[in-house]
């Protein structure tokens, strides 16, 4: 197709290639498709973004006003009504999430550990723990509460927040498996070689070189399970649902009170100080995961960022 | 249009982001071999930057129409750069700068208002490792004419592409099959019937016989000498033997030792380049004595 | 292969087999294998505590249980067909709205944004996903679903009224099509950034050849990007109606704990798990606890199943990627 074509415009796709570089034929057209499409995906984010935002403006401005330093050390008023604070749902939830999290750490890391370093990736047991992981992942939350109820409370006769831990481990552990994985894999392979190289048993090398290089991305990891099961309401509402409010320790054969369970009961209730302390956990919640998720995302990347990743 | 001829002593320009420039030595040659023909690229100390590394040099040639013209050099030199630059490939490329001016049929290739994708319809590409799209043979070849509007007649175009491709006999009585199922040499040829389905006007082969066996290489080279009655091609390639049989014209880029910075070295009549050239790199190179 | 690490080609697996070993190695292999024994137990446990849970239920009513609309549990009327119905509707409603959105953001994502556009949109949709259900639920009943009740209601109703699924609007804005949007809040992170990492997966060789026959953006994602990834899409579009059907506290909040199945899908109604969650509080009898099973069952089988699903699609994604 040379300059001696005629009339570039009568065929489709003709044209003259001395012309100027400009869209010829129906690239216009078409540009102009692609530009509306690229407009689309553009919006989507920006309305994705504007989720975000307005979910935790909203949060802000119904929230702040509850907050002081009272609301967070003092518990609420035991008959109802205003002032108060949330100090024993904050102490709670940090006490069964931080016990949920030392059951699910270990068990997680070391089925990740079974993954990346004692099994052929295709093998048979791996995949079978593998399967296991994602399925597990899949689970309701409501039903891994009912398992729990079934399994503890039912037959103890009693709520507690050790119940609650057991639900929220199982919730965390194939996120930190996952995320342990993800990150053992990027350990680079000349560790490992070089260890082996230099005689050294396979579970030190993991326990001496493996791990610790590992430690800060299976630390984000963990952080952000935390940070998911801190949110998690129906496994609670179930089975450490029916507390008193009044600060304890106690996470064995007694309910103890917590955050989620706090705000979700405090929508149904007809005392509006309770909505207003809700609000306000509510915001203590969000800014407390959104700061982990933040401080991890910032974690993670320095740590590969090291790596040289 | 452009200036005739080459220049013996390159005189000092300055490039387009400012920095200083620096003579040629005395042994570069442009000629385009008597005959006048129309230039298709007009290329004016052209240079690339990626980020702060330079990677090719101010280079100037003049690449004419339905002639098969060579790229040759040892590894790095920027051969590749310098091809996918004419046809804005490179433009992905974070850190990507060019300097001079390539001018493509008198308009600049890389001007504000010059579009992308028209680029790429008149300069099509064949790339060193066949790509065909997880589409079957008839797909691969029809998808960019359908996107072009050419609805009618599709059929005829897709045969004509691949017979001019030579591969029309091994395909076609399986159009519909994937063109994955085709082995490398024919997927290579199935890539050039791709980019010749649009009827582009230049076709630019980067290395698309390096990662084929010797047989599929053949083939092929045939098909260089009848696609450039279409079609102007430049070929890079770092087979020296291959670009004897093929082309019409060669330029020689190598590596500044210095700056490690591509340079073009020599540009003329591919016999002249392999039996008589001007400058020593050259004469080292063709005759084996490095890269 | 996880669906997680299969839509991730970049995550090689590069594990080394230790078959001999210390004794130190031993003990280590053996905890981790122990490790894994206790994950697949517990799923095996969570599956026998909900069947047997459940037993008094199902031999009480059986599978007409799954079509039942009665939820009275003072007189032992148990069915699971508004749940049902709920489910259904509201997670439909979540996917049909959220795919194209969360494709849209993927493609802007992974090949419109420029850089430091992207390291900053990208983990805020992702965060998307952090914000916990309660506290969408929270954000529905307070701000979402008066709005939806004044605004959008009324808006569909009058230009699609005449489809009966856009009824006329109720007195709040609690309902199946709310509870449908704040699920599309929670779906649109999952399906996008799974979605962006596919796409940036796409080999550039391919990408390359489409733009070299002069297509524009567009065409190269129609053309190569999307037909290239469609398995992994459609898993992880399976993985967001995981989460869709199993969420019981955002939806519980704002579904307005109906009782009755409505044609229309601004009248409130019900959902699996948000009944349990509901319910679980004001348990009346042993039939009660054990028809929550039932509904815990369902929604087990729920989860599994588009699990599987979508790892199934995924490992046929692996399979079809080949090429030269």
């Amino acid at each position: 197709m040379t300059s001696t074509a005629p009339s570039p415009e009568l065929q489709p796709g003709a044209y003259d290639p001395t012309s100027p570089l400009v869209a010829s034929g129906n690239l216009r057209r078409r540009e102009a498709v692609s530009r509306a499409i690229s407009g689309l995906a553009t919006a989507s984010s920006l309305v994705a973004v504007a989720a975000l935002v307005i979910v935790t403006v909203a949060v802000v401005r119904h929230g702040a006003g509850a907050l002081s330093l009272s609301f967070l050390v003092k518990d609420p008023p035991q008959f109802g009504g205003p002032g108060g604070g949330i100090a024993s749902a904050i102490v709670g939830t940090s006490l069964i999430v931080a016990m949920a999290a030392i059951i699910a750490t270990p068990v997680g890391v070391l089925c990740a550990l079974y993954l990346v370093e004692f099994s052929a990736p295709g093998s048979r047991p791996a995949r079978a723990m593998r399967l296991a992981l994602d399925l597990m992942q899949g689970l309701p939350t409501v039903v891994v509460g009912l398992f729990i109820f079934g399994l503890v409370v039912k037959p103890a006769q009693a709520e507690s927040g050790f119940a609650g831990s057991l639900a929220l481990a199982i919730i965390m552990l194939p996120l930190i498996a996952r995320s342990s994985q993800e990150v053992l894999l990027t350990v680079p392979r000349g560790l490992r070689d070089g260890t082996d190289a230099l005689g050294v048993d396979r579970w030190r090398a993991i326990m001496t070189v493996i791990l610790p290089t590992a430690l800060g991305g299976i630390l984000t990891g963990t952080i952000l399970a935390v940070a998911r099961a801190a949110g998690e309401t129906a496994p609670l509402l179930l089975i450490d649902g029916a507390f008193t409010p009044g600060t304890t320790v106690q996470l064995f054969g007694h309910a103890v009170p917590n955050i989620p369970v706090l705000i979700f009961t405090a929508v149904e209730s007809a005392d509006p100080s309770a909505f207003a302390r809700a609000w306000g956990a509510a915001l203590v919640l969000l800014a407390l995961i959104l700061i982990a998720n933040v401080g991890a995302r910032v974690l993670l990347a320095r740590s590969r960022a090291r790596m040289g990743l | 249009m452009s200036s005739s001829g080459g220049d013996a002593i390159r005189p000092r320009v300055r490039i387009q982001d400012g920095s200083a420039s620096r003579p040629v030595p005395a042994a570069q040659r442009n000629d385009n071999g008597g005959t006048r023909r129309a230039a298709v690229f007009d290329i004016r100390d052209m240079s690339v930057h990626y980020g702060e590394n330079r990677a090719l040099d101010w280079t100037t040639l003049r690449i004419d129409r339905n002639l098969v013209t060579a790229v040759i050099g040892p590894s790095g030199c920027g051969k590749s750069t310098f091809i996918r630059s004419l046809n804005r490939m490179n433009d992905s490329i974070p850190g990507f700068r060019i300097g001079g001016q390539v001018l493509y049929h008198g308009h600049d290739l890389y001007a504000r208002q010059t579009n992308r994708v028209e680029v790429r319809r008149r300069i099509g590409m064949v790339f060193q490792k066949p790509n065909p799209f997880p589409k079957s043979i008839y797909d691969n070849v029809a998808w960019a004419p359908r996107n072009l509007g050419m609805k009618s007649g599709l059929d005829e175009r897709v045969e004509r592409a691949l017979r001019h491709a030579a591969i029309w006999d091994e395909v076609k009585d399986r159009l519909r099959a994937s063109a994955l199922s085709l082995s490398g040499g024919q997927q290579q040829r199935l890539c050039i019937a791709r980019s010749i389905a649009v009827e582009p006007d230049v076709l630019l082969l980067d290395e698309p016989a390096s990662a084929l066996d010797p047989v599929a290489t053949a083939a092929i080279e045939d098909l260089m000498h009848n696609l450039k009655h279409r079609y102007t091609i430049v070929i890079v390639t770092h087979n020296m033997q291959q670009a004897a049989r093929v082309a019409d014209r060669t330029a020689f880029f190598s590596l500044d030792e210095r700056d490690r910075t591509g340079t073009l070295v020599e540009y003329g009549d591919t016999d002249t380049i392999f039996t008589n050239p001007a400058d020593p790199r050259t004469r080292d190179y063709v005759t084996g004595r490095f890269g | 292969m996880s669906v997680r690490a299969s839509l991730n080609p970049r995550a090689a697996a590069r594990g080394r087999v230790a078959m001999e070993g210390s004794l130190g190695d031993r003990i280590l292999r053996g905890l981790c294998i122990a490790a894994g024994l206790l994950a697949g137990g517990t799923l095996l446990a969570v599956a026998y505590q909900v069947i047997s849970g459940a037993r008094l239920s199902i031999s009480t009513f059986g599978l007409p249980f799954l079509v039942h609309s009665a939820w009275a549990p003072n007189l032992g009327h148990f069915g699971a067909a508004v749940m049902l119905y709920g489910t259904a509707v509201s997670s439909a409603i979540a996917l049909l709205i959220s795919t194209p959105v969360a494709i849209a953001i993927a493609i802007y994502l992974s090949m419109l944004a420029p850089r430091a556009v992207r390291i900053v949109v990208g983990p805020l949709v992702e965060m998307l996903a952090a914000i916990p259900s309660v506290i969408l639920g929270l954000w529905g009943i307070i701000v979402l679903a008066p709005f939806m009740q004044r605004h959008v209601e009324p808006a569909l109703h009058g230009v699609l009224g005449f489809i009966p699924i856009f009824g006329p609007a109720q007195t709040t804005g609690l309902g199946v099509f709310t509870a449908g949007v704040i699920l599309t809040v929670m779906v649109v992170p999952i399906i996008a950034s799974l979605s962006r990492d596919l796409f940036l997966s796409v080999p550039r060789e391919l990408t390359d050849a489409a733009e070299s026959v002069g297509a524009t953006r567009w065409e190269v994602i129609r053309g190569v990007v999307l037909p290239t990834t469609v398995s992994g899409v459609s898993a992880a579009i399976m993985l967001g109606l995981g989460r869709a059907l199993g969420e019981a506290i955002a939806v519980a909040s704002v579904i307005g704990a109906g009782n009755v199945v409505h044609v229309s899908t601004f009248e409130t109604g019900n959902s699996l798990a948000a009944r349990i969650a509901l319910d679980f509080a004001y348990i009346v009898s042993n039939l009660h606890t054990a028809s929550l099973f039932y509904l815990a069952l369902i929604l087990l089988v729920f989860g599994l199943l588009t699990n599987l699903i979508a790892r199934q699609i995924a490992s046929r994604y692996d399979v079809h990627r080949t090429f030269a």
